[in-house]
């Protein structure tokens, strides 16, 4: 098994001892920051991501792996920089003004992260103004809501009508989820994306990001 | 009356329960984002009046607003040190409305956090912060406890254990949320109904059953699972269907004829303790009322 392939099998397994071992050992043997980015940590949380979607392993699973891909993170992480490796962008997600659950927004930002976003965590009861403002100062590309109430639901709205008042609609993309959250809600919003779970979250994210 | 209870589901008795309490206290001025347990200090009567009218629908079993209401939980909103005096003023609440005719069960929803290795809280910490709300839902005088949407078994099992020991004598509910995946029912959190059954019961719990989920159809066939791997009577409490989009507004599709329906079908299945969860209303309650009477 090729050493990378074994990166992200250790880290499907949340193995946060091997991965950094791995990890530095595959630096080490020459292999460049961004392929053992990409083929090794990459790789396994999309399979992690597949699986969860899939319930084939439940959300402690998916923890554990986070905490081995961060320790792998943390190792490539000066190499990458160094290396100029560009993140693929800023994401901000949150979860809207309102809402106190966000183990769904936690999972995406765990997914996104292992995709190779710079992910901007603004936490839960985040009011419109805040996600507009923080995506401007940061130039995010993209902002990531999540509701799981009904009745939180129009903080979406506020923060698109926000960004065309404010003549960041193109430059800033905005995505929506969470369980009472669907694609055609997002469509009469005027949301730029839709992400039913967290693996389809981050490919809507890709494709926002153009990365 | 809370033995009273037990002895009713013992003789084979269906007991109905009332329905959702958040957006009630919605559409009667909370704030969204502000913890709904607040206004059980800030304005009991709304709390009293909602508790009022699910008694009048027909529930005999009212919960109190306490689901947010353990210390871990209440520290988000940095509330933790009121957790006694909140539970307290629950539970007068709720007696109030209802006084012997309905039981008042003391809700006990989920600390919002992960115990370790995948969180960073202890189970001691955890075990701690339930015993605290449980003492304090006993000394206010409920009548029952419910724990409720669960999806880790660890920590069900440690609310539960905290109500047996904080809380003598009051009989305890258990109730997990379910998703329906390839291979069967299991919890987010990986816990199967087989395993949620043994773990409940080990901990101590009289009821055991499901809450929340996605619709009434799957919650007859999570009963039957539970019928099946269990040997303690069965508490069903369901969603009224996952929220839809309708000109605008999400709204819960279930209708009270479909959560009517359901009770029908749970009442069947030999489910001992019945009723709603998110989505459901008062007119739920009626109609469920209406179903489970014309079956007697």
């Amino acid at each position: 098994m090729s050493i990378l392939n074994e990166i992200s099998q250790r880290l499907e397994e949340g193995d946060d001892a091997a991965v950094p071992r791995l990890v530095g050992e595959a630096l080490a043997g020459g292999l460049a920051a961004k392929a053992v980015l990409d083929d090794g940590l990459i790789a396994g949380m999309n399979v992690v991501g597949g699986r969860f979607r899939d319930r084939e392993i439940f959300l402690p699973d998916v923890l554990l792996a986070a905490r081995a891909m961060y320790a792998g993170l943390d190792v490539l992480k000066p190499l990458l920089e160094r290396a100029g490796v560009a993140s693929r962008g800023r994401v901000v997600i949150g979860s809207v003004h309102g809402d106190l659950h966000d183990i769904g927004k936690n999972l995406v930002g765990i997914m996104l992260k292992g995709a190779g976003f710079e992910v901007i965590d603004l936490g839960h009861d985040v009011p419109a103004a805040r996600f507009v403002a923080v995506a401007r100062e940061r130039d995010a590309r993209v902002i990531g809501m999540s509701a799981l109430l009904t009745t939180t639901m129009p903080v979406m709205k506020e923060v698109v009508d926000l960004l065309a008042r404010e003549n960041l609609r193109g430059r800033v993309r905005t995505i929506v989820g969470g369980a009472p959250v669907s694609a055609e809600y997002a469509a009469e919003i005027g949301a730029d994306a839709y992400g039913y779970d967290c693996a389809q979250a981050v490919e809507r994210v890709k494709e926002l990001a153009g990365a | 009356m809370s033995g009273a209870f037990l002895e009713r589901v013992g003789r084979g008795e269906t007991l109905l329960a009332d329905g959702a309490i958040g957006s009630l206290l919605m559409a009667r001025g909370l704030e969204p984002g502000a913890p709904p347990e607040g206004l059980n200090l800030s304005a009991p009567h709304v709390v009293e009046e909602v508790a009022r009218l699910y008694l009048e629908s027909g529930a005999e079993i009212v919960q109190t607003n306490t689901f947010g209401a353990s210390p871990l939980k209440l520290a988000r909103h940095g509330l933790a040190g009121l957790a006694a005096g909140i539970n307290a003023a629950a539970v007068a609440a709720v007696r109030r409305a209802v006084g012997r005719r309905a039981y008042v069960s003391g809700s006990c929803g989920p600390s919002g956090r992960l115990l370790k290795p995948y969180g960073d809280v202890g189970e001691e910490e955890m075990r701690d912060s339930f015993r605290e709300q449980m003492a304090a839902l006993a000394a206010a005088g409920v009548d029952l406890i419910c724990v409720e949407t669960m999806t880790d078994l660890r920590e069900a099992r440690l609310a539960v254990a905290a109500a047996r020991s904080a809380a003598t004598g009051v009989p305890v509910m258990a109730t997990m949320t379910f998703d329906a995946t390839p291979r069967g029912f299991f919890t987010v959190m990986g816990a199967s109904i087989e395993a949620a059954c043994a773990g409940l019961a080990d901990a101590g719990a009289d009821l055991i059953g499901s809450n929340c989920g996605n619709g009434s159809a799957r919650m007859i066939e999570i009963a039957a699972e539970f019928r099946r791997h269990g040997r303690l009577p069965v508490v069903i409490q369901s969603n009224a269907g996952l929220p839809e989009l309708r000109q605008g507004a999400a709204v819960y599709p279930e209708t009270p004829a479909d959560l009517a329906q359901a009770a029908r079908g749970l009442k069947a299945l030999g489910v001992a303790v019945i009723g709603g969860c998110c989505g459901t209303t008062p007119e739920h309650t009626r109609a469920m009322c209406r179903a489970l009477d014309e079956e007697a």
